[in-house]
């Protein structure tokens, strides 16, 4: 569940990034347009080049010695007292909430609890750390979102999307029925349960396509993937991009200005 | 009757979670009652909650289900004393069986021939009316919902609202069918109808059987929460009440039951209070005009002192039975609870019910979540369900040396190919050479990318490989 109170760093000068699998293999766009955007407020990004995987998919499907492995290799990568922001509410969810269970007892657990407390979702720290201001650059369009389960519930940031696009003038934010629902994907639950996950996405998709929006902009990748890969089997008109790229492009990329 | 057979209503396979999903989900009509009554209860529990500050009476509601779980053998011992004082006999079950023995007993002994039965979980997960049909008592549920559920033959797929899962055309066709009443869409003609079948039964029942919403151990008072008044007059009518509650229903207090009370109604329907609440303290008195000859209790085990025995899986016995989990669930909405197999369905079923049957019967029920958290997210006691779904499967396949399984069952869903492959997911993403080479690698031959992945491109399209990975691409910027 989300913090009752989050207690924000201000600003620094240097960040870790933590870039996510999904992202690392399937959208490294948004990786990079996360960057791009810090990168912009003139913060300095450190990408460790030895980051994997946050353990997550092994945690959630009951492995937790492989988790751990994965989630140790992962502990030393971040030596200094700088934020560690990640692209994604899931990963980062893990990270912050799970890190310091998983390595209760063990000799990590005070490492695992200090990483832990660094962690950060990245819009949400662009927004109340950074306190990015935004300027649009793009033409009129209209946008639904989805925030994913773990962004809004563990994270606690499912303001920070629809605030963070409201700075954008030509862009209409469109809110779809009951928006806070799951799209599905929960990581194996679609491939252990693939009807229920069907069932769960079909009716995610309607959602957002009566909204009367083609695309929609979302926190994380597994939704992205979920979503925007059932819409396409089923030729929907609708189409997603992680948050990170759509505010990128809309500010005009390497052109735009900070204000 | 075997342990597992008892706890799996009307011996239902809780094995075959898959094919009754298949069969739900392709179910216009369920798909549809679920989804608009679900719909309907997650809005009238928001509006019910507006202008209160839900998160403060939530962990208000936590602490005292906490504190009652923490003193709990000290508890029952004072509540079965201040029963004992209050002239109601006190008995104690270890499982089902042994609960629908004493209860059978106690009928035996007054030569009861019918039952009259109020709303209780715990029966249902001893399969009360089963057992007593066996040794030739009739029970009757007078709960409106258990009713149908029960002139259906079928189990309740809802703890709140057994009969959640028919609309009223079906409701209809089946009091038409069973008991022959006119068809009819209009409710309150169902309901009058319905009605005016159970008040003849309940002047006729020799004994009354009814659950317990919360248990005051200060007091020895037993409180019952409902709407329709059929469980004030099962408790009153017939010369003989008996009572049936889980062990963990007992809080220290008076003072205790009046935040949880405010929370279950709210959390539960949607109301901000319920029609009826009874404060049961004992037999009638001898210048009482009504009430039962005498009052037992049955305290029920059947396997929640295992669960007491664990530091983590104890706060599943916060749970105040309110539905919410369920009503929020997007998996139940889907499947609806007969899917389930099991007495508790949704949610909480999925933490409660391994404890009750084990993880070798009810290996699917943890996995079956999206983990999204909205179960815990509404919680009235603030159980932390995902994270419990969690341990479960970890337990479901021994996934952690450090921490060894103590669940019934444990290590049944282990399978040798799936831990091979977590194995070696771990070994490359523990080894960042092994992973960037392997990336690398895909990336590069990401036109051989096969266009089918299993159940996953059933439904969707496979997402595609970027020809370079973040790695590879911050590598060249220097970084």
């Amino acid at each position: 569940m989300a913090d009752p109170i989050k207690l924000y760093p201000s600003k620094p000068s240097k960040v870790y990034f933590f870039g996510t699998c999904l992202v690392d293999m399937f959208y490294p766009d948004a990786g990079m347009a996360g960057i791009q955007l810090l990168e912009r407020e003139g913060i300095e990004v450190i990408f460790p080049q030895d980051q994997t995987c946050c353990g997550q998919p092994a945690f959630t499907s009951g492995y937790h010695d492989e988790a751990r492995a994965v989630a140790r290799a992962q502990l030393g990568l971040f030596p200094e007292d700088y934020p560690i922001v990640v692209p994604s509410g899931s990963c980062g969810g893990m990270m912050r909430k799970h890190y310091p269970d998983l390595f209760k007892g063990t000799e990590d657990e005070v490492r695992a609890a200090e990483v832990a407390g660094r962690i950060w979702e990245l819009t949400d720290f662009l927004l109340n750390v950074c306190h990015i201001k935004l300027k649009d650059a793009g033409e009129p369009t209209t946008v639904a979102m989805h925030t994913s389960c773990s962004a809004r519930r563990e994270m606690g940031v499912a303001e920070v999307g629809p605030k963070l696009l409201g700075q954008l003038d030509n862009v209409n934010l469109v809110e779809q029925v009951r928006a806070e629902e799951c799209c599905g994907f929960g990581g194996t639950f679609a491939i252990r349960h693939p009807e229920i996950s069907s069932a769960m996405v079909s009716e995610k998709v309607d959602a957002l396509v009566d909204t009367g929006a083609r695309e929609f902009v979302t926190t994380d990748c597994g939704c992205l993937m979920n979503i925007h890969g059932y819409a396409e089997k089923n030729q929907k008109a609708m189409s997603g991009q992680h948050i990170l790229s759509f505010l990128w492009d809309r500010t005009g990329g390497d052109k735009g200005e900070r204000s | 009757m075997s342990d597992t057979a008892r706890h799996s209503p009307h011996h239902v396979d809780v094995k075959e979670f898959h094919p009754r999903a298949h069969e739900a989900l392709h179910n216009p009509q369920i798909r549809q009652n679920f989804r608009k009554a679900m719909d309907g209860l997650m809005t009238k529990r928001k509006s019910a909650f507006e202008g209160w500050d839900l998160e403060t009476l939530r962990d208000l509601g936590a602490n005292v289900r906490m504190r009652a779980l923490a003193n709990l053998p000290d508890l029952l011992e004072q509540l079965e004393q201040k029963l004992t004082e209050n002239s109601i006999k006190v008995h104690w079950a270890v499982d089902g069986d042994e609960a629908c023995r004493i209860v059978r007993d106690i009928c035996k002994a007054r030569d009861a021939k019918t039952v009259i039965k109020g709303k209780s979980m715990v029966s249902e997960e001893m399969e009360l009316n089963h057992y007593l049909k066996e040794q030739g008592i009739e029970a009757l549920e007078s709960d409106l919902g258990e009713y149908i559920v029960q002139l259906a033959e079928e189990t309740p797929s809802h703890i709140i609202m057994p009969a959640i899962h028919k609309n009223t055309g079906e409701i209809s066709k089946l009091l038409h069918e069973k008991t022959g009443t006119d068809l009819s869409n209009d409710v309150e003609y169902l309901t009058a109808a319905a009605r005016l079948q159970l008040r003849e039964k309940f002047m006729n029942a020799d004994v009354g059987v009814s659950g317990v919403n919360f248990a005051v151990a200060e007091t020895g008072t037993l409180c019952l929460v409902e709407n329709e008044g059929n469980g004030r007059m099962t408790t009153t009518v017939p010369k003989c009440h008996i009572a049936v509650t889980g062990i963990e229903k007992v809080v220290p207090n008076l003072e205790d039951v009046s935040a949880l009370l405010a929370l279950l109604t709210r959390s539960a329907t949607g109301q901000h209070i319920t029609t009826y609440f009874n404060m049961i303290s004992g037999p009638r008195k001898a210048e009482e005009l009504d009430g039962p000859e005498e009052v037992h209790v049955v305290l029920v085990d059947n396997g929640r002192s295992s669960i007491y025995q664990d530091d983590e899986l104890l706060d599943t016995l916060r749970c105040i039975r309110c539905g919410a989990c369920m009503n929020h669930c997007p998996v139940y909405t889907r499947v609806g609870g007969h899917t389930y197999g099991t007495t508790y369905p949704g949610p909480i079923g999925k933490i409660l019910m391994p404890h009750l049957i084990g993880l070798d019967e009810g290996r699917h029920l943890p996995s079956a979540s999206s983990l999204c958290g909205a179960c815990g997210e509404v919680c009235p006691v603030k159980i932390p369900i995902p994270d419990l779904l969690v341990r479960l499967r970890q337990e479901s396949v021994d996934g952690d040396k450090l921490h060894p399984a103590k669940v019934r069952g444990h290590g049944a869903k282990r399978n040798a190919v799936e831990a091979m492959i977590w194995k070696g997911w771990s070994w490359m993403h523990a080894h960042p050479g092994a992973y960037r080479f392997g990336t690398n690698l895909a990336a590069r031959f990401r036109m051989l990318q096969p266009g089918k992945m299993g159940s996953w491109t059933q439904f969707r399209t496979s997402p595609k490989l970027a020809p370079k990975t973040l790695h590879e691409q911050l590598k060249e910027r220097g970084q």
